[in-house]
């Protein structure tokens, strides 16, 4: 009994520093300057104020980031979807010369981090005049191996014989890939879907490597300029923006716990 | 007519079809009779062209279809596993094959719902549809998914989903292998009523060989991605032309009795009355056909009884050691295990095999009536 | 004219595979090559012509003395962070695989307390930790201030920095790690304990050491490696909280490669940092694709 009474108490403790950033957080975002700045140290605020809110969507774009950011997950995560699901489809359910050596190449593309390609993509883009566009943030994704691989195996084990089925009720290989096979294995696309949104919303390198332009900035990136801009001294409106940024992954992630925890889990399939 | 004319089929170094011939009549019942892996599935896609054959070719009413694709083929299939969209409702189940054939892209698209002549196209699919599922009795079960019904409601799904569009060929790949066999027998009468009223050529895949025998007007035997034979049942239980094909049908296992290594019959069947052979030949015979007769010419002790009710099942021990298995009457009365017992056999009931080849031998039954 | 049967399978079998072939051509596999073969050139971004300079690049990285920081720091910050993550994941997943015998609900909301890091945008959450280690105003140093200590600047203080933050690393990768090992605990058959019940191993540590730790194997080598790539890849926090300073005691790999090759415009050196960083990642990951092997093996 005492020894369960530890556990817990060693658990919840853990738990806690966890969310001492996330907490702090809050907190800050809600105090006005003259408190934050004061010596004495008060977790809650003196007074509920979304001034910080207000001033974090007025004095800078946040809204523009946020857009920015729905934008590049949403182009990225349509373009992932209309080139892998395709090709997992054929890699699992039609047999062509030159299958095994497209699967080899996945698996070693799957190998790859995409910073390895970061300096060649960052040229070719320089050449084709593509710097500071949305297309630069998109285009290096297009092609997600983690999701051929995923998909694939979400495929393969699929009955070949409901393929058959529709080909004989006459859908075409193009039908059967979105009409059959993706709503067949739903929880893959989810978990894909997740991983990829939340991967794309986070990431600051690319955006810092190929925008230079605030107005292309994603929300990662946009806090930066932010931070930088205001010098510190700007705190609660700061803190305001990052609980903003945050807010859609984590209400996602309380919603749709299991979910996303499979997607991201998921994720450590990728190099 | 479906011609499959010297179809051979390999995947790498294994040879699953070797040179299949075969010939379906317009409006007839065949059935592939075969054990597990023979290649029954391997010939049904082929015809179906969602697989193609290395060489021969398959025939539909003359015309080689190596051409046309599954679809233009114009064939229903009912899978070994009724292949049903688990995400799409029994009624868009069984109407998509209907929707892509008839409906243009846009009368399926949202905009159908408000155009008045794809308005009209769509309900009269949807009638379609009503119409087929009441004639297998599933109307009650239309806006269910596949994984609330059950075995034989799926079937009668996969079934319906074949017959909504009026293909010119079915093929049926072991439909009733899941079900219980009370379901079982009642669907064999249903699928060879839906034969009978179409008019069109069934191809019926399985491995029971009582279902094949009680539905099919001619039966192919498939072993070993061979036609071991091609015949009516009839032909196949009276006559069957090997070994292996004897073995196969028929409801109680065969019992094979080798002769003699110089040729000849075993001795123990010498009374009998079948003319010996000179080579050495293994005998075929079935249990239903050797039954208790007290003159009978073959001599054992009853060894053991299995009582089945319409009948009893009698293990026999002849002199030589040999156990032949024989039948009687549910009411016959047994001795007591261990006595005695005389067997009789009719001379055409007993089948002459090579023993090397497994070829059958036509022995002349010449005027040999039963001896009993 | 129509086509034969045989062609049109073949021409709709590249409207499936082709685009996403070509995609992963041009956008992963050329640009390996590419910056492979710069690796071995003086070029900077912007100019005409190169000259091959050979190993040069290579040289420079591991033998200067600000240079080699890269390196070095990279292989110091994953040092730390790979075993204390993987370790408090795993205590912590234990702790919740036993609470939710009990209190299934309980359980699964400090899951997700332990996961929420995980979810959290991470340049979002550097910029928080920053003002919690802020070296007046930070929450950490008015604590210590108010036990009457004077906290050090964390977050500039040549010494610390680089442990600071794999702290920050740590926290961020334990919700991983710890739902992992979930996973794999959540797959061992209950019976096995019985078995080991029968066998006198009837203690909890008796029990972790014959039955969970042998039967985690497989997850704790994934969990290892996946935690690896992560630390050898770290850039986030860096670039946010000390942009590799001060005087290069946080530079770490990926940052070097951004700088070299983005603020300074040193391709060729840069694209040796990115080998330099693949290798190192190739190793790990090579590694997890032959576990998963054994993995699927094992059902
Ligand atoms: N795509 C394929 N690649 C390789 N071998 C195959 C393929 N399809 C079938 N086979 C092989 O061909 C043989 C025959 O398969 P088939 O499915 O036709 O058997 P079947 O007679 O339908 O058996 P069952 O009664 O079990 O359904 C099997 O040995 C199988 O392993
Ligand atoms: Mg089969």
């Amino acid at each position: 009994m005492t020894g369960r009474i530890i556990l817990v108490t060693a658990l919840i403790l853990g738990a806690f520093l966890m969310l001492v950033p996330f907490l702090w957080m809050l907190s800050l975002s809600f105090k006005d300057s003259a408190e934050i700045f004061s010596s004495t140290l008060d977790f809650f605020p003196a007074r509920l104020s979304l001034d910080n809110y207000i001033t974090a969507f007025t004095k800078v774009d946040l809204g523009r980031f946020l857009l920015n950011g729905v934008i590049v997950c949403a182009g990225i995560l349509v373009f992932q979807f209309l080139f892998s699901v395709p090709c997992a489809y054929a890699l699992t359910q039609r047999r062509f010369r030159g299958r095994q050596v497209i699967f080899g190449l996945v698996l070693a593309g799957l190998l790859v981090p995409f910073h390895v390609t970061a300096i060649p993509l960052f040229l070719a883009l320089a050449k084709l005049n593509l710097l500071d566009t949305y297309t630069a943030l998109i285009v290096p994704f297009v092609s997600s191996m983690f999701g051929i691989f995923l998909f694939r195996q979400a495929f393969a084990a699929l009955s070949p014989d409901l393929f058959d089925a529709a080909r004989l009720d006459g859908l075409s290989e193009t039908a059967i890939v979105w009409r059959i096979a993706l709503p067949l294995v739903l929880p893959a696309a989810t978990a894909f879907g997740i991983f990829s949104v939340v991967a794309h919303w986070n990431d600051l390198f690319w955006n810092l490597i190929v925008t230079s332009d605030p107005n292309l900035a994603t929300p990662p990136r946009g806090i930066l300029y932010f931070r930088d801009r205001e010098s510190g001294s700007d705190i609660g409106p700061l803190m305001a923006a990052t609980v903003i940024v945050i807010a859609p992954m984590i209400v996602g992630f309380l919603m749709a716990q299991r979910r996303f925890i499979q997607g991201l889990a998921a994720g450590g399939l990728k190099g | 007519m479906i011609e499959i004319d010297a179809v051979t089929r390999c995947f790498g170094e294994n040879t699953v079809l070797d040179n299949v011939s075969l010939v379906a009549e317009e409006g007839s019942f065949l059935a592939l009779l075969g054990p597990s892996g023979c290649g029954k599935s391997t010939l049904l896609r082929l015809i179906a062209g969602l697989d193609d054959p290395d060489a021969g070719c398959v025939r539909i009413k003359g015309r080689d279809i190596s051409g046309l694709s599954a679809v233009e083929r114009n064939v229903a299939m009912v899978f070994q596993s009724y292949a049903l969209y688990p995400h799409l409702s029994v009624a868009e189940n069984i109407g998509l094959p209907l929707a892509m054939r008839e409906l243009s892209r846009i009368d399926r698209s949202p905009l159908g719902r408000v155009f008045p002549a794809s308005r009209q196209r769509r309900s009269d699919t949807q009638a379609r549809v009503k119409k087929v599922a009441a004639s297998v009795g599933i109307s009650d079960l239309l806006d269910r998914k596949p994984g609330a019904l059950s075995g034989g409601q799926k079937q009668r799904v996969a079934l319906a989903r074949a017959l909504v569009r009026d293909p010119s060929v079915f093929l049926l790949d072991e439909p009733l292998s899941n079900l219980d066999a009370k379901l079982r027998v009642q669907m064999r009468a249903e699928i060879v009523a839906l034969n009978r009223a179409t008019g069109r050529t069934f191809i019926h895949v399985t491995h029971d060989q009582v279902e094949a025998m009680s539905m099919a007007d001619r039966v192919a035997v498939m072993l070993g991605g061979r036609v071991a034979q091609f015949g009516t049942p009839r032909e196949l239980y009276e006559t069957p032309s090997s070994r292996d094909v004897a073995a196969f049908v028929g409801t109680h296992p065969i019992t094979f009795v080798s002769g003699p290594k110089s040729g000849g019959l075993h001795p123990i069947f010498h009374g009998v009355g079948v003319p010996s052979p000179s080579g050495p030949v293994v005998i075929g015979i079935r249990p239903e056909h050797l039954t208790p007769a007290p003159q009978g010419p073959i001599t054992g002790r009853l060894h053991n009884i299995e009582y089945q009710g319409a009948e009893v099942l009698l293990d026999v021990i002849c002199d030589t050691g040999i156990t032949l298995r024989a039948t009687a009457t549910g009411d016959w009365q047994p001795p007591t295990p261990g006595s005695e017992i005389h067997l009789a056999c009719a001379p055409v009931h007993m089948h002459v095999f090579d023993a090397d080849s497994g070829a059958r031998l036509e022995a002349g039954h010449k005027g040999a009536a039963s001896c009993a | 004219m129509r086509l034969s049967r045989k062609s049109r399978s073949v021409l709709t079998d590249i409207w499936l595979v082709g685009p996403a072939t070509c995609a992963m051509i041009v956008l992963i596999f050329i640009p390996v090559i590419i910056v492979a073969l710069m690796s071995f050139t003086d070029y900077q971004f912007g100019a005409r012509s190169f000259n091959w300079v050979g190993w040069q690049n290579y040289i420079v990285m591991l033998t200067d003395p600000t240079a080699r920081h890269a390196v070095t720091n990279t292989l110091v910050y994953a040092a730390i962070v790979i075993p204390a993550s993987i370790f408090l994941g795993l205590i912590v997943a234990l702790g919740l695989h036993h609470l939710a015998l009990k209190t299934p609900r309980f359980a699964s909301g400090l899951r997700a307390a332990y996961f929420l890091p995980v979810a959290a945008t991470l340049v979002a959450m550097a910029v928080v930790w920053q003002m919690l280690l802020h070296p007046s105003l930070g929450l950490l140093n008015q604590l210590l201030a108010a036990m009457g200590q004077q906290g050090p600047a964390w977050l500039s203080d040549r010494g610390l920095v680089l442990y600071t933050l794999a702290v920050i690393g740590i926290w961020q990768s334990v919700g991983y790690n710890m739902v992992l090992f979930l996973a794999g605990l959540a797959a061992i058959p209950s019976d096995l304990y019985d078995a080991a019940e029968l066998d006198g191993a009837g203690s909890g540590w008796n029990r972790f050491w014959t039955v969970t730790w042998p039967m985690l194997g497989p997850t704790t080598l994934f969990v290892t490696v996946i935690t690896a790539t992560g630390a050898f890849r770290v850039f986030e926090t860096v670039a946010t909280l000390t942009k590799g300073g001060p005087a290069f005691a946080s530079d770490v790999l990926v940052y070097a490669m951004y700088r070299e090759g983005f603020v300074y415009f040193k391709a060729g050196y840069s694209s040796a940092l990115t080998i330099v960083f693949f290798l190192l990642v190739l190793l790990v990951t090579a590694l997890k694709f032959g576990i998963l092997e054994k993995k699927v093996h094992y059902k």
